[in-house]
């Protein structure tokens, strides 16, 4: 029995993944050696995109079809599952073999993990992001002619486009404040820290909840997930909420003035005290460096 | 206007998670509990939505009796009455789960002009639930949802995605799933709260059918091994942090 893989484009790293993770689960389950890769083709609608899918299980019944645990994957495949009736387990890190089968996934934005029987006749899955290496670029996916479904709503139009300047998702340098900033006035010494290094600023939940700074700018698991080469956190205590957007980050510098606040376990470098006293104090030394 | 509201009792997880000793359950013996923060945004939008076109709001739940907890907070923001599928604590997976929510809409003497749902849930993040009423309804369904505007019978949904804003023109009803953003939430007033108490809350309790996503053991991720290095204290750490920085080249 055969594995297929929904991808967005032959190069696309999660959709990569999300074949190396069907390579394996094919070679676990004694299947065809090779997935089938494919694209859907035509305008995004995600029940229509459901749909092909699940036409597509239909005509080949599959052993599994794998997609990316991005949002239009994980959109897509629900789809699939309920116009199939099939579970379906979103963000998966791994795959048991047996009868039924285990999966492992991903909970409270990856800060707990679940082994789970998943009773599928096709299993469908989705595999979370950067949870397995991805596969070498060079497959030619078959491109698949788009279903049609009667419900399927498509976008009319894309409104907000954004306009220009170091977004949370792209920026080098991300310097986040927490509760721990104090006010909405506070945030003028991390946006000034943000502002010589380049970067962009970010918040907890804790500091939007309160109406400090806008929702855009909240890093977490409700929030944007970011990969920074450093994570600056400042007066942030290190809640599982936040740990969830930030752990992409490459280095984390935490700056508390509690120095058992769990951010510290999640630290590679630590300064214990008050963000108002030492985030102006890295700036001065910055622009001295600097010689400015 | 008849808006839904669809949540889910999470406990509030702080710092650190600890399990349970069968590995079932977190363990939250020193923890409270919450709603989904999405789904706190969709009670908050169903509310903002009929405070704009009149109606009502229904807000449901499924999950254990202390449930009801959530419900009370909910009507205290301004939900109207409160569905309560009563469960034994066992965990429901997303079909059983969007199932009896769709027994429960469906029994309602007055269907719904429009069913919100918080994107994922907290805790399990299935990604689904919403998708899969949708379609047991016969409805469209729109996710990932950052705004929504009223007019002419419609609901206009502004789906975040990378680089800007998707449109949907959605017809009612409908299925739309909301993201922490689209609104901020109001707290409970005093007055909410002692309103919420009187407002009617109907429970009934459905029959689980057997898993087919059945959770068996939760564990925690492997520690990270990390062992934070610390620069020094207050003001006088800020040459060791440009050191740092300049090493990792972002100076």
């Amino acid at each position: 029995m055969s594995v297929l893989v929904l991808m967005r484009d032959a190069g696309d790293e999660l959709s990569l993944q999300a074949l190396a993770f069907a390579r394996s689960l094919g070679q676990a389950t004694g299947a065809d050696a090779e997935p089938t890769a494919f694209t859907i083709d035509g305008p995004y609608a995600p029940a229509s995109w459901g749909q092909t899918v699940a036409d597509l299980v239909t005509a080949r019944s599959p052993r599994a079809v794998i997609a990316p645990g991005t949002e239009r994957g994980n959109e897509v495949m629900a789809h699939a599952a309920a116009i199939l009736d099939e579970p379906l387990s979103a963000n998966t890190t791994a795959f048991t073999p047996g009868d039924p089968p285990t999966v492992t996934r991903v909970r409270w934005g990856g800060s707990l993990l679940e082994q789970a029987l998943l009773r599928g006749g096709t299993l469908l899955i989705t595999v979370a992001p950067h949870a397995v290496g991805a596969a070498p670029a060079g497959v030619t996916p078959e491109v698949v002619p788009a279903s049609h479904h009667a419900l399927a709503l498509a976008p009319t139009e894309r409104v907000g486009a954004s306009s220009g300047g170091v977004t949370l998702e792209e920026a080098s340098v991300v310097v986040s404040g927490g509760r721990g900033v104090g006010s909405a006035e506070g945030f003028a010494v991390v946006e000034e820290l943000a502002g010589l290094l380049g970067g962009a600023v970010g918040c907890s939940r804790a500091v939007t909840s309160a109406g400090w700074r806008p929702h855009t700018d909240q890093v977490g698991q409700t929030g944007t997930k970011v990969a920074p080469e450093i994570y600056i956190a400042c007066g942030i205590s290190g809640a599982t909420q936040h740990m969830a957007g930030c752990k992409g980050a490459k280095k984390l510098l935490a700056i508390n003035s509690d120095g058992e606040a769990s951010i510290f376990a999640h630290a590679d470098y630590g300064v214990i005290g008050d963000v108002h006293a030492v985030l102006p104090a890295i700036s001065a030394e910055i622009r001295k460096v600097r010689g400015a | 206007m008849h808006v839904y509201a669809c949540v889910k009792r999470v406990p509030m997880t702080g710092g650190r998670i600890t399990l349970t000793d069968d590995q079932r359950a977190i363990s939250t013996r020193h923890l409270g509990f919450t709603v989904s923060p999405h789904e706190e945004c969709a009670v908050e939008e169903a509310v903002q939505i009929v405070e704009r076109e009149g109606g009502s709001v229904t807000v449901l739940t499924l999950g254990p009796s202390e449930s009801e907890e959530q419900l009370r907070d909910m009507m205290a923001i301004g939900a109207d009455r409160a569905l309560h599928l009563l469960t034994d604590g066992e965990e429901w997976d997303p079909q059983a789960t969007a199932a009896a929510i769709v027994t429960a809409i469906r029994a309602d003497a007055q269907p719904p002009d429009l069913i919100l749902f918080g994107n994922e849930s907290a805790d399990a993040g299935n990604y689904q639930v919403a998708v899969r009423v949708a379609h047991a309804l016969g409805l469209p369904c729109v996710t990932g949802v950052k705004a929504i505007t009223i007019a002419g019978g419609r609901a206009r949904c502004e789906q975040e995605v990378p680089g800007g804003r998707d449109v949907y023109d959605a017809p009612l009803p409908s299925v739309v799933a909301v993201k922490e953003g689209i609104n901020l939430p109001r707290y409970p007033s005093v007055p909410g709260r002692l309103r919420a108490k009187r407002k009617p809350l109907e429970a009934s309790s459905p029959e689980r059918p057997a898993a087919r996503l059945e959770m068996t053991r939760l564990e925690l991720p492997p520690d990270s091994g990390k062992q934070v290095k610390i620069l020094g204290r207050g003001p006088e750490a800020a040459p060791a942090v440009v050191e740092v920085l300049a090493e990792l080249g972002v100076l």
